[in-house]
C-alpha cells in the first residue's frame, strides 16, 4: 500500500485526471462521431419523416372528419328545406283540393238543382197533359153520361143533338171557369 | 498492488479487516487501466478498456436507434415508441425550450446525439462486468465540451461579426457605466475560458466522484468480510446498492445538464445582443 501511494506521488505530475492523454481523445472523438454520423444523416432524417407523415394523416383525419361533419350539416339542411317545401305543397295541394271540392259540389248542386227543376219541370208538364187528358175524357164521358142520362130522362136520343149544339161544352167550360176562379180567389 | 493498473478488478481480493492489512482505498489509480493494446508509457497509440467502452457505447447507441429509426412506421412499434418517446424529450423538452423551434431544429440531431451519447457513458458505470463510467475520464467530457465550443464561438462569429462577437463574449452594455471594464473582464474570462472547462469539468468530477463512491462502498463490503466486520459489511453493501440507484438518476441528471448547458450556449450565441 504504502509503495502504492509512492508510486501515485511519482505518478502525480503525470497523471492528473485533468490533463487528458491524447489516445483517448481521439476515440473519444471517433465514438461521438460515430454516433453524430449515424443519427445525424441516417436515423433522424428517417424518423422526423415518419413523424410529419404522421402529423399529416392525423390532421388529415381531422380535416375529413370536418368535410364529414359540414356535408353532414348541409345535407341536413337541405333534407329539412325539402322537407319545408314539401310541407308547403301539401298544403297548398290540400287548399287547391279543398277548393276544388267546394267548386264541384256546388257544380254538382247547381247541376242537381237544374235536374231537379227539369225532372219538376217535366212532372209537371206531365201532369198537365195528363189532367188535360183526363180533362178531356172526362169532359167526353160526363158530356155522354150527361146526355145518356138526359136522354134516359127524356126519352129520347140526345146525342146528336147534344154533340150539335155543344150545350154540353159549354157547360163545363162554365165548370172551367168557376174552377180557376175559385182557385184565383184562394 | 492497488495502484497496479494491470489488476483485473479494482481491488485486491484477498485482503480483509483483521487480517493486518490495510483498507485499500479507492483513488486515481482507480482510473487507470492498463492498455488492452500498445504501451501507456509512451506517447503512442494504445487501446484500454475506457476506450474500449467508448466505441462499445456508440455502437450501442447506433444499434438501438437503428432497430428503432431505420424503417419507422406511422403506427410506432414499441422500440420506436421508447426511441421516439426520447427523442421527443430532447427535441422539445430541451432544444424547442432553450433556442426555440424555429432556430434550434438545425442544432437537433447534436443535441440528440449528445443527450444520448454522454447518458450511455455515464450508465457503463453500473452495467455489470463494466461498471466503468467512460465520461469519468476527462478525455471524453472534454472532446465533447470542445465540440460544443467551436460550435458556440463560430456560431456568435457568423451572427455577430467580429465586433459583435467580442460585444456578445464580454456582455457589452453602456448602460454599466464605470463597472463596464471590470464586468466585461470577467464576463470574458467567464464565457471564453472558464466556460468550457466547467462544462467538461462538471460532467466529468460528478461521475468521477460517483464511482469513486460506488468503489468505496463496494470495496469497504468485501473488505470487511471478516468476524464483527461482517455486521459493517451489510451496512456498507445496502449502501452500494443506495449509491448505485442514486448513481442511475444522476447519470441521467448529469446528460440533462450537459446538453441543456449547450443548448444555452447555443441560444446565447443566436441571440441578438442587448
Amino acid at each position: 500500500m504504502n509503495s502504492a501511494l509512492v508510486l501515485l506521488a511519482a505518478e502525480g505530475e503525470k497523471e492528473n485526471p485533468l490533463i487528458p492523454p491524447w489516445p483517448e481523445v481521439v476515440i473519444g472523438l471517433i465514438a461521438f462521431v460515430i454516433v453524430f454520423g449515424f443519427l445525424a444523416k441516417k436515423l433522424l432524417p428517417n424518423i422526423n419523416k415518419v413523424l410529419e407523415e404522421r402529423r399529416e394523416a392525423i390532421e388529415g383525419g381531422i380535416e375529413k372528419a370536418e368535410a364529414a361533419q359540414t356535408e353532414a350539416q348541409s345535407v341536413l339542411e337541405q333534407y329539412k328545406a325539402q322537407l319545408a317545401e314539401a310541407r308547403h305543397e301539401a298544403a297548398r295541394l290540400r287548399q287547391e283540393a279543398q277548393e276544388q271540392g267546394a267548386t264541384l259540389i256546388a257544380e254538382m248542386r247547381a247541376e242537381g238543382q237544374r235536374q231537379r227543376e227539369e225532372i219538376i219541370a217535366a212532372g209537371h208538364a206531365q201532369i198537365q197533359a195528363d189532367r188535360k187528358a183526363a180533362a178531356s175524357a172526362l169532359r167526353q164521358d160526363v158530356g155522354k153520361l150527361a146526355t145518356d142520362l138526359a136522354g134516359k130522362l127524356v126519352g129520347e136520343s140526345l146525342e146528336d143533338h147534344a154533340r150539335q149544339s155543344r150545350v154540353i161544352d159549354r157547360f163545363l167550360d162554365e165548370l172551367d171557369d168557376k174552377a180557376t176562379t175559385a182557385e184565383a180567389t184562394r | 498492488m492497488s495502484a497496479d493498473p494491470t489488476q483485473v478488478l479494482a481491488f485486491e481480493t484477498d485482503c480483509h479487516i483483521f487480517d493486518g492489512c490495510g483498507f485499500p482505498a479507492p483513488g486515481l489509480h482507480s482510473f487507470l487501466f492498463e492498455p488492452l493494446w500498445g504501451n501507456a508509457d509512451g506517447n503512442g497509440m494504445y487501446f484500454n478498456k475506457p476506450m474500449l467502452l467508448a466505441l462499445l457505447g456508440s455502437i450501442i447507441i447506433v444499434g438501438f436507434f437503428w432497430a428503432a429509426f431505420n424503417k419507422p412506421k406511422v403506427v410506432p412499434g414499441k422500440l420506436q415508441m421508447v426511441a421516439e418517446a426520447g427523442y421527443d424529450f430532447i427535441r422539445r423538452g430541451v432544444v424547442y425550450e432553450t433556442i426555440g423551434k424555429k432556430e434550434g431544429e438545425k442544432y437537433v440531431p447534436l443535441i440528440v446525439t449528445l443527450f444520448f451519447f454522454v447518458w450511455m457513458m455515464n450508465l457503463w458505470s453500473i452495467i455489470p462486468v463494466a461498471q466503468f463510467p467512460v465520461t469519468s475520464i476527462i478525455a471524453y467530457p472534454m472532446v465533447l465540451a470542445l465540440v460544443v465550443y467551436v460550435l458556440w464561438v463560430s456560431l456568435t462569429f457568423k451572427r455577430h461579426g467580429f465586433v459583435g462577437f467580442f460585444k456578445n463574449v464580454t456582455g457589452y452594455d453602456k448602460s454599466l457605466g464605470a463597472v463596464l471594464p471590470l464586468s466585461m473582464t470577467i464576463e470574458f474570462f467567464s464565457n471564453l475560458l472558464v466556460r468550457p472547462f466547467t462544462h467538461a469539468v462538471r460532467l466529468f468530477a460528478n461521475m468521477f466522484a460517483g464511482h469513486t463512491l460506488l468503489l468505496l462502498f463496494t470495496i469497504a463490503s468485501w473488505y470487511l468480510l471478516n468476524g464483527i466486520g461482517i455486521a459493517y459489511a451489510g451496512v456498507s453493501f445496502v449502501m452500494t446498492i443506495i449509491m448505485t440507484a442514486f448513481e442511475l438518476f444522476i447519470q441521467a441528471v448529469q446528460a440533462y445538464v450537459f446538453v441543456l448547458l449547450t443548448c444555452t450556449y447555443i441560444q446565447g450565441a443566436l441571440a441578438e445582443h442587448h
